[in-house]
């Protein structure tokens, strides 16, 4: 069983703390909010504006929005886009993010 | 700072990095504008520096082209010829009015996008790549469920997986190195399903006997496949995923010489990732808010790849689907014609001879590529009306299947206004092909003026002066 | 959507009808609009008569398809921006009172009540409550339908078929003949085409005008918010751009920005300076707006006629031809009410509104 960390042959920096909806995970550096969220066994950080379904990465590039996530307090980011810096504050993004 | 005419390549890919390594080679300083934050575009998606990855060839097919572009590039702008300008996400490319014929790039700077710059330019060469097509079926918006291309740009570039168990689905020749990346990564690839019948290829063979590279590359993947022992299902297609807030399993099954599905064929597969995809779609809304002319969903080039506006050239997927190889031949082309008429002398193709030899083999290829991955003919049968079609709108095929039996809807636009299928965050890219075939009617190009989201405090602000050589990002650019 | 409009009233008065259109439904200017259905941005006068007329059609027709059509009686708010400019709207508000509008004074507090994120320290404005929205293709659509008539789109009328004396007997298509006595020309922008084949011509060119759309966003604009010179670049005659902020936020979530205006013929190219003036009007009358994500932007043209008043009513140069265009940028608010007249004159009852001033042959004179 290999990982994909050791397939590439990777050694990354020591891993920091962020967190998702309080909760605290670590992030190596390097990683975008999606990739932290996934290797957590975290898939979906958005609920539909409409139906209030969860989503979370689909098309992995940019072109799709449907992972957009709360960092920070700003809402409408791209996890898949953005990397991620210590103590980043990730926020499960409902409806439109811009409700509170 | 010299006289030398200053050409902006938009799209730090293979076709974007062969054009700008031509042109700074010929004479021709270039401006080379990417969104990533290194080159490579989606094909050479690089891990994260910080990841540190000793050999990220592992995650890669011809690594060497690779190594020989990225030298290049280097080589240049050490020499001052490139100035390359990672992370700026471009939302628009204006024409200046009047005979001056230069053009200005505006872009949103960084991961957050919130401030802009604006790059100006003699000459534009659009290398904006492709993007994934992925037609609905029940429960494809269920977390786990991702694009094929998704799951090997997460891998490439951060070096995760999505889950643990995963099926590989859709058709084209993207599934087989994804299924074998995943494979190689841990992932437990429990079936790789592709609506194609294998026979098809054989029928191809003239093109494929030109190509042996291809074949060559086809066979590696397949032995991978083999060697992490996953099955792969022929002429079978995902009818369904299941799952409450998260992906549990997928219904597949067979189908029939028509298309259909063969009703008693249908299977369960429990897995926590699906990868799927049903080939690929031109990026080409900067090239339609210039002006150029499209061919169907493509940016029409003449042999020099050239587009229909003086001083625009495209080149790699954007001009047509065809693989990396085509858009480095293509991006080689463009660059030299551009160099050349950038420095007010006639381009000799003979220069290029080798390149377009190559185009031309390569196309050929990639439409018989066309011709053999073709989603299931009736697909859009398997598509309940409860079924979400547009994923950011949450409009349901039902909405769409009354819009046009019952308000006269024929066409995308008008399924879009009457149903807001499109109208959300993604602008219709990922759901104008569903939306399409349900209404029954042609995927047609939208004009999307805005090529990206943009803040409306950046659209308001006066224009940040074009910059002709911004190697750093500029502090000047943005809002305060 | 004045052809559906038109439609609509037709038959319910009892006329059979067919609706040819070359494109789709909601195809030309009712696609690319917002769906205003405003009294306040109108002087006293018979464009203002219609608008009240139109308007309280519009809300007799949201109680048969208000959810279906998206209609909101949200109000319109019109903001002073400066003492002087409140001036002139109170001016304006007194006038529209006595023609029968509701047009309420406030400020303050009261201002940021009905819009809590205007920008702060705006002198007043006036409360215009009848102003309403619709979603204007799904009106266009929902109004067709529910006339019964028969819809034909993606046909092109390629000539008006006319009796020696010339009198309409119907209309070729590129798809075959349609015979009828009466020939309702709703074409808006195109309008003045259908007229020259029918023999009598009509002035109507193209305005256009860009509407900027937002990110989906929770309500926070909640009229239909815009600032007082909007009146004045309605009213204008000038060929060069103008662009006064028109924000409005929608049930669907998205807020709209307009409205620019430009006489540039039919160009359809997306200019750069009109989008960042339109983006630069929302966020000085809404701050928070510099933050959000505009999506996308489209582009339309308004019919208009040399006075800016639309064409309704029978051409007396052509018997059986009857017009309902040139509404400029308030044609889907408009659209009811011409329908309305349409249809009575139609069916030869005295018209609610006299037509005198929507005359269509009103300009013939002027050529001659």
């Amino acid at each position: 069983m290999s990982s994909p960390l050791e397939l590439a042959g990777a050694r990354p920096g020591p891993a920091f703390t962020v967190t998702f909806d309080g909760r605290e995970i670590e992030a190596l550096p390097g990683q975008t909010v999606a990739a932290a969220l996934w290797a957590a066994g975290i898939t979906s950080w958005r609920t539909t504006r409409g139906t209030g379904r969860p989503r979370g990465v689909f098309c992995g590039i940019g072109v799709c929005f449907d992972c957009l996530v709360t960092v920070n307090g700003r809402p409408g980011q791209r996890a898949c886009l953005l990397p991620l810096q210590p103590g980043d504050a990730i926020r499960t993004q409902e409806g439109t993010g811009h409700d509170d | 700072m010299t006289d030398r005419p200053r050409l902006a390549v938009i799209g730090a890919g293979p076709a974007g990095l062969a054009a700008t390594v031509a042109a700074a080679a010929h004479g021709v300083r270039v401006t080379l504008i990417d969104a990533a934050a290194q080159a490579g575009g989606q094909f050479y998606r690089q891990p994260a520096a910080a990841l540190r990855a000793g050999r990220p060839q592992a995650l890669h097919h011809d690594w060497r082209t690779w190594q020989r572009l990225r030298r290049a590039l280097d080589a240049h702008v050490r020499a001052g010829a490139v100035a390359h300008l990672t992370d700026h996400h471009v939302w628009f490319v204006e024409r200046e009015s009047g005979e001056s014929g230069r053009f200005t790039v505006h872009a949103l700077l960084g991961p957050e996008e919130a401030d802009a710059v604006a790059v100006g330019a003699d000459a534009v060469l659009l290398a904006t790549g492709g993007y994934e097509k992925v037609l609905p079926f029940p429960c494809w918006t269920l977390p786990g469920v991702v694009t094929a291309g998704g799951a090997q740009a997460m891998l490439k570039g951060t070096l995760v997986v999505p889950g643990r168990t995963a099926v590989v689905a859709g058709t084209g020749p993207l599934l087989l190195p994804v299924a074998a990346g995943l494979a190689a990564a841990g992932v437990q690839v429990a079936a790789l399903v592709e609506s194609a019948a294998p026979r098809a290829f054989l029928r191809r063979t003239r093109a494929l006997a030109a190509q042996p590279g291809k074949v060559a590359e086809g066979a590696g993947y397949a032995a991978q496949l083999l060697r992490h022992r996953v099955r792969t299902l022929a002429r079978h297609t995902v009818v369904e995923a299941h799952g409450i807030d998260r992906l549990e399993a997928v219904t597949v099954a067979a189908l029939d010489g028509e298309g259909r599905v063969r009703v008693g064929t249908e299977r369960r597969i429990p897995c926590d990732t699906l990868a799927v995809g049903h080939g690929m779609l031109p990026h080409t809304d900067l090239a339609g808010t210039l002006g150029c002319r499209l061919d169907g969903l493509r940016v029409h080039v003449d042999d020099e790849q050239r587009t229909d506006v003086p001083g625009v050239w495209a080149a790699g997927e954007a001009t047509g689907i065809g693989g990396s190889a085509l858009a480095l031949a293509e991006g080689h082309i463009a660059g030299r014609s551009a160099a050349a008429r950038l420095t007010g002398s006639t381009p000799d193709p003979q220069e290029w001879a080798a390149a377009a030899k190559s185009r031309t083999g390569l196309r050929e290829f990639a439409a018989a590529i066309e011709s053999v991955y073709a989603p299931p003919a009736h697909w859009s049968e398997q598509v309940t009306d409860d079924t979400v079609v547009c994923r950011c709108e949450e409009v349901t095929a039902g909405t769409v299947r009354e819009a046009v039996a019952q308000l006269g809807a024929g066409d995308l636009r008008t399924v879009k206004l009457l149903t807001r299928a499109g109208m959300g965050w993604c602008q219709g890219r990922i759901c104008a092909p569903g939306v399409a075939g349900l209404a029954g009617c042609e995927l047609t190009a939208a004009r999307r003026p805005f090529a990206r989201p943009v803040p409306l405090g950046v659209l308001a602000e006066d224009h940040p002066q074009p910059t002709s050589r911004a190697h750093t990002h500029p502090t000047d650019g943005g809002p305060s | 959507m004045t052809g559906a409009a038109c439609a609509l009233f037709a038959a319910r008065a009892g006329l059979d009808v067919v609706v040819v259109d070359r494109g789709p439904v909601a195809g030309g200017t009712t696609g690319a609009g917002e769906g205003n259905v405003l009294v306040s941005d109108k002087e006293p006068g018979p464009e203002l008569d219609l608008a009240l007329l139109s308007n309280r059609l519009w809300s007799e027709l949201a109680e048969e398809f208000g959810e279906f059509i998206e209609y909101e009686a949200k109000g319109g708010v019109v903001v002073a921006t400066s003492p002087g400019g409140l001036a002139a709207l109170e001016r304006l508000a007194v006038e529209q009172r006595a023609a029968g509008v509701v047009a309420e004074r406030v400020d303050g507090d009261t201002l940021y009540g009905l819009e809590p994120h205007l920008a702060p320290g705006l002198p007043g404005a006036v409360h215009y409550p009848q102003d309403s929205q619709v979603m204007p293709a799904l009106a266009a659509a929902h109004l067709v339908r529910a006339a019964g008539a028969r819809l034909l789109t993606g046909r092109t009328v390629t000539d008006v078929l006319r009796t020696p004396g010339g009198a309409v007997l119907g209309v070729r298509t590129d798809r075959g003949d349609i015979h009828a006595p009466a020939l309702v020309n709703a074409a808006g922008t195109w309008g003045g085409e259908i007229a020259a084949l029918a023999g009598a011509p009509l002035p109507v060119l193209p305005r256009r005008g860009f509407v900027l759309v937002t990110e989906p966003l929770p309500r926070m604009v909640h009229h239909k918010v815009y600032a007082a010179d909007y009146v004045a670049d309605v009213a204008s005659d000038s060929a060069a751009l103008q662009t006064s902020p028109v924000v409005e936020g929608t049930a669907a979530g998205p807020v709209l920005i307009g409205a620019s205006r430009e006489r540039v013929g039919f160009d359809r190219s997306f200019s750069l300076p009109v989008l960042r003036a339109l983006a630069a009007g929302a966020t000085r009358l809404f701050p928070f707006l510099a933050d959000v994500r505009a999506l996308r932007s489209y582009v339309g043209f308004r019919p208009y006629l040399p006075d800016h008043l639309p064409a309704i009513g029978p051409d007396p140069r052509v018997p059986g031809l009857f017009h309902a265009c040139g509404h400029e940028g308030a044609g889907i608010g408009l659209s009811t009410g011409t329908g309305h007249l349409i249809a009575q004159a139609l069916t030869a009852k005295t018209p609610d509104l006299d037509l005198a001033p929507f005359r269509p042959d009103r300009f013939a004179e002027e050529a001659a």
